[in-house]
Order: structure tokens, then C-alpha cells, then sequence
């Protein structure tokens, strides 16, 4: 019989480019800036395929303009709610991620 | 099963829009986003959405005030600069091709 995941297996998400990058920085701060100009310093704990992330260990930016936040410790955030990760630019391998950019390039090409 | 294996061979001429950005990858690229934001940045990556990963990048952030008196409209600009920053497609309105120096 075939296995219940082999079904999803067909519809997953054929670009995972990001998704992967993201995960490989699991553990470290990055800033999320929001499209409200909200900015939350924080450490990654966790995203998924539709770039929603979750934070721990937070900080807001402008906690003058967002009081609201200042109470808050961990948080998950929509992924399209999202302008801008700032990430730590001594973490990101730019040869590793322009290269696996290709490659998904080429494979998309490859599918049409 | 026989599996095919197309050959692709991702050439040097642009023949879909995503192309040009593909040429640009590691270049300097100049990217117009909503909200009167432009940013100026190294391409590293970028995916169909145009969700983009830029380095060494420069924020320039376009503010519109009216003076009281004059009604004249004021155009401020504030500039900061990333070393590294992703930026999520649904905010791109445009990318242009690297800056050629000179």
C-alpha cells in the first residue's frame, strides 16, 4: 500500500530555495522588520514553507511607538506580513546560496 | 521506467523575464520597492516571487511632508545600510540590472 505522505509528496512546494536557507539559520538573531515598520530583533526558533517564522527571545526596536510589545517574550510571524530579515551576514555563505540559486534555476527550467 | 533527463543548459541570453535577474546574480542591482523604498545591493539569490537575498545593501527611505505655511511639498530621504538582507517579493515593485560603475 502506498504510504499516506507519498500523496503530499506530489503537491510539495517545488521552490524551496529560502525555505532552506532559512532553516540553516535556525538558532541565530535576526531582525524582521514588518510592512507596519515594526521591527523584532530576535532569535530564530523555527519557519516553514510559506516563510511564517517564529522568534524567541524578542525585542521590538521602537518599543516607544509599539508599548504593546514590550510584554512579549517569543512570537510567530506571518510570512507575508514581512518586508525585510535583516540576518547575520557572517553566517550566510554567499558562494553556497548564489550556487544553490542556479541549481533551482536550472531545475525549473528542467520541469517545463 | 525509462526517466529522461532533459539537458539544460542555462545560457547566456535572456529569454524569460526572470532571465535578466539571473544574469545579475552577484551584481550590484538597483530594486524599487511600495512604500517609497529603493534599495541599491549585491544580488546573492532570488526565487520566482522575487523574494531576494542582498548583500552590502543601501535603504534609501522617501518621505513626503507639506509645510504648513507655503503648502510646498518637502521630499525627505534617510538612508541606511544593511550588510545582508532578505527582502520578501510581495514588496517589489521593480529590479533593474547592475549599476555599471562609470
Amino acid at each position: 500500500m502506498m504510504p499516506k505522505n507519498m500523496l503530499f509528496d506530489i503537491f510539495k512546494f517545488p521552490f524551496q530555495l529560502f525555505f532552506s536557507f532559512f532553516k540553516s539559520l535556525v538558532g541565530k538573531d535576526v531582525v524582521i522588520e514588518l510592512k507596519n515598520d515594526l521591527s523584532i530583533c530576535g532569535t530564530l526558533h523555527s519557519v516553514d514553507q510559506y516563510l511564517n517564522m517564529k522568534l524567541t527571545d524578542i525585542t521590538v526596536s521602537d518599543p516607544e511607538r509599539f508599548p504593546h510589545m514590550v510584554s512579549v517574550k517569543n512570537c510567530f510571524i506571518r510570512g507575508s506580513v514581512v518586508r525585510y530579515v535583516q540576518l547575520p551576514s557572517d553566517q550566510v555563505d554567499t558562494q553556497l546560496l548564489a550556487d544553490s540559486c542556479r541549481k533551482e534555476l536550472a531545475d525549473s527550467k528542467a520541469k517545463q | 521506467m525509462a526517466s529522461e533527463k532533459k539537458e539544460v543548459v542555462l545560457s547566456a541570453t535572456v529569454e524569460e523575464p526572470l532571465d535578466l535577474l539571473r544574469l545579475s546574480l552577484d551584481e550590484k542591482v538597483y530594486v524599487k520597492m511600495r512604500n517609497d523604498r529603493e534599495l541599491r545591493g549585491r544580488l546573492r539569490a532570488f526565487d520566482q516571487h522575487l523574494n531576494m537575498v542582498l548583500s552590502e545593501v543601501e535603504e534609501t527611505i522617501t518621505t513626503r511632508e507639506v509645510d504648513e505655511d507655503t503648502f510646498e511639498e518637502i521630499y525627505r530621504q534617510s538612508k541606511r545600510v544593511v550588510p545582508m538582507l532578505f527582502v520578501r517579493g510581495d514588496s517589489v515593485i521593480l529590479v533593474s540590472p547592475p549599476i555599471r560603475a562609470s
